[in-house]
């Protein structure tokens, strides 16, 4: 299939793509929807594949990685068509016969990609050029894969050079509004205790049920169940990021499905005590925060977890009457290990993570970047009720 | 069937793939966009075009899943056996389909309209999979098969705001409605203000997208605030707008405290340069 090279630039994007969009795409075109034009399968590729317009850049990337030395007007010829119904034919009857493993599916695709190469030279111009670029994409060099900027009036494919939907890019931008959604994830009730509550609709449906004769129905009333401890780094490096906490907390306080929130502050590290204040007043000891809230809680550390190599080796005191050191790392592994959920949210960018405190922090908590898409992702993670550690 | 947009509604190439895309693959096309892009306009317009009748689901807030299948008016059977003057024995007679079943049940192909499908639950759209997957449902008080002999054109609209479940995305065509261009813009702009003078319309476009490109603003103005705007500058009586701090009525433009402040440092800040 000539189009998976895309599909497998896209999978290395993290877009969510697979078997079903492909054969999505295949039908599509079969039906003819492109109006045999590039430009038209560039409109029904993205309709297919693209789900969200958090993902509509990296498919303007990867589309131009792909195709991005081809004419947008290129007229898709009665030969080339021939080929691609003959190939959409071929996968759509393995979607007919009973459902196929997805691996086998995939590897299926590996083998038509082997077949594309051989075809190259005797096929029209646009698919030798997939062709090619599929290679490149398959390991060996890109070489040949323009980027789009070939010039001239008719180069490439405008819409997709102009990647108008960056600011679209879900891991760039967070806005209060996402993090309530996100917060809501971590929503549960539970009903008990005594039934106290009238179940209306019940009643009626019973007593409906029941040809008339009443039936009361009551119920324990519905009560969020769900305990979050937020801790969060303050100063210091995370001076720029003062907006963005500041957000986080008049999200988390806003959210009214908790039963019950606490919010600490610590600076660089957890060293036996944490903070009640973000002025490091009304300080709290580690050992007695665990022995208060039990193992349901679900602990989410903010803060960029950036600190010299020392730092976090450094030790503070196990408590007041108790004067054995302990490094800033054992600490926070005291607390992965106490919750079942965990997670750290990291305002820092990706690229800057390796190699650093960071890294050694993920491994004892679950870290995810503080952005729409990490930030999902975390609450997912709370939500799966497994230990914190991988 | 063709859609390429009626007289009324404008589309383009993009969108039009979409609809085709989605009538071709029998699957609901999700159309996502900031508001008043025209989203829920697009299912009258293929309606329209297409010459299908239209049903439509508004979501509240409150909105359930089982609500756009059918209602079983328990009340009114238990209503009508006390007074015994209806023959309450059979269940069906008291069985009315919510939109969805109206749109399986039709004899005619239609087009299904579920708007602003994130306001209901978080969890509301997971709800629907199946039902909108295979087209067809069980009235389990019944037995009954509601199943579409047409597979209506299923368009559902959403904010582009919120997010929607990953297994309920996949199984959508998907089309985001770009913000309109400036060209675009000035139509609109002239269909709610049919007398501006036109210098003043390209001074406000020019203020409006120069504040909208702007990188610290966090909740850019949108269509109605530039509309707002511009029926404010004329109220007042002003000819001449350019963006400085003094710009008049950037309250309307702008309504958070945050982006004023951002926009003042912006504005302030090139001057140096």
């Amino acid at each position: 299939m000539f189009y998976l090279g895309l599909l497998y630039r896209l999978r290395e994007a993290d877009v969510p793509v697979g078997p079903t969009e492909a054969l999505n795409l295949a039908a599509a075109l079969r039906a003819g929807a492109h109006d045999n034009s590039v430009r038209g399968f560039y409109y029904i590729a993205r309709a297919t594949m693209i789900h969200h317009e958090g993902h509509l850049d990296a498919f303007d990337r990867a589309f131009l990685a792909e195709y991005g030395n081809l004419d947008w007007d290129t007229e898709l010829t009665e030969e080339l068509r021939e080929w691609l119904d003959e190939q959409a034919a071929r996968l759509e009857e393995i979607s007919e016969t009973e459902a196929p493993d997805v691996q086998e599916l995939l590897d299926m695709f590996e083998q038509r990609k082997a077949e594309q190469t051989e075809r190259h030279d005797g096929g029209p111009y646009w698919i030798g050029t997939g062709g090619k670029s599929q290679l490149g994409q398959a390991g060996s060099a890109s070489s040949g894969v323009s980027t789009g900027s070939s010039g001239g009036g008719r180069a490439a494919i405008r819409i997709a050079d102009m990647r108008s939907y960056r600011p679209y890019r879900s891991d760039v931008t967070l806005d209060i509004r996402q993090l309530e959604v996100a917060l809501r994830r971590l929503r549960a009730f539970v009903r008990e205790g005594s039934q106290t509550e009238l179940d209306i609709d019940a009643t009626i449906d019973e007593t409906a049920r029941n040809a008339g004769e009443i039936e009361v129905v009551v119920r324990p009333p519905s009560r969020p169940n769900t305990h979050v401890i937020l801790m969060s780094d303050v100063g210091g490096s995370m001076f720029p990021y003062t907006t963005l906490m500041s957000q986080v907390f008049s999200a988390t306080q806003k959210a009214t499905h908790f039963k019950e929130l606490r919010t600490y502050y610590f600076h660089n590290c957890v060293y036996g005590k944490v903070y009640g204040t973000d002025r490091f007043t009304e300080p709290v000891w580690v050992h007695d925060l665990l022995r208060e809230c039990g193992p349901h809680y679900k602990l989410i550390m903010v803060g960029d977890a950036f600190m010299a190599p020392y730092e976090l080796g450094q030790a503070g005191p196990w408590s007041a009457n108790d004067n054995s050191r302990v490094p800033g790392i054992e600490w926070l592994r005291i607390l992965g290990d106490h919750f079942t959920d965990s997670c750290w949210l990291n305002p820092e960018p990706l690229s800057r993570w390796h190699g650093t405190t960071i890294e050694a922090i993920g491994e004892v908590i679950e870290m995810f970047p503080l952005t729409t898409e990490g930030l999902t992702e975390a609450m997912a993670h709370l939500n799966r009720g497994t230990p914190g550690r991988r | 069937m063709e859609f390429t947009g009626t007289d009324a509604y404008l589309t383009n190439p993009a969108l039009d793939a979409a609809v085709r895309c989605a009538l071709v693959l029998e699957k609901p096309l999700l159309v996502r966009g900031e508001p008043g892009t025209g989203k829920t306009l697009l299912a009258e317009a293929v309606s329209e075009a297409l010459q299908l009748p239209l049903i439509t689901w508004h979501v509240k807030s409150t909105t359930r899943a089982q609500e756009g299948l059918y209602h079983y008016d328990t009340v009114q059977r238990l209503y009508d056996s006390r007074f015994g003057d209806h023959d309450v024995r059979d269940i069906r007679e008291y069985i009315h389909m919510g939109p969805l079943g109206q749109a399986f049940q039709s004899d005619q192909r239609v087009v299904l309209l579920i708007d602003e499908i994130d306001k209901a639950d978080i969890e509301f759209p997971n709800d629907l999979l199946h039902e909108l997957d295979r087209m067809r449902f069980v009235v389990t008080e019944t037995g009954d098969e509601i199943a579409a002999t047409q597979r209506p054109v299923v368009i559902i609209t959403s904010n582009a705001e919120k997010e929607l479940p990953d297994a309920f995305l996949r199984r959508c065509i998907f089309h985001f409605i770009d913000f309109p261009d400036r060209e675009l813009m000035s139509r609109i702009v002239d269909v709610h203000h049919p007398d501006l003078d036109s210098a003043l319309m390209e001074q406000a476009l020019s203020a409006f997208f120069a504040v909208r490109g702007m990188d610290r603003i966090r909740k850019p103005p949108s269509t109605s605030e530039l509309v707002d705007w511009i029926a404010m500058l004329q109220v007042a009586g002003i000819e001449t707008v350019e963006l400085t701090e003094a710009t008049p009525f950037l309250g309307t433009l702008l309504k958070k405290e945050q982006d004023l402040q951002a926009f003042v440092n912006q504005v302030s800040g090139r001057r140096r340069f």
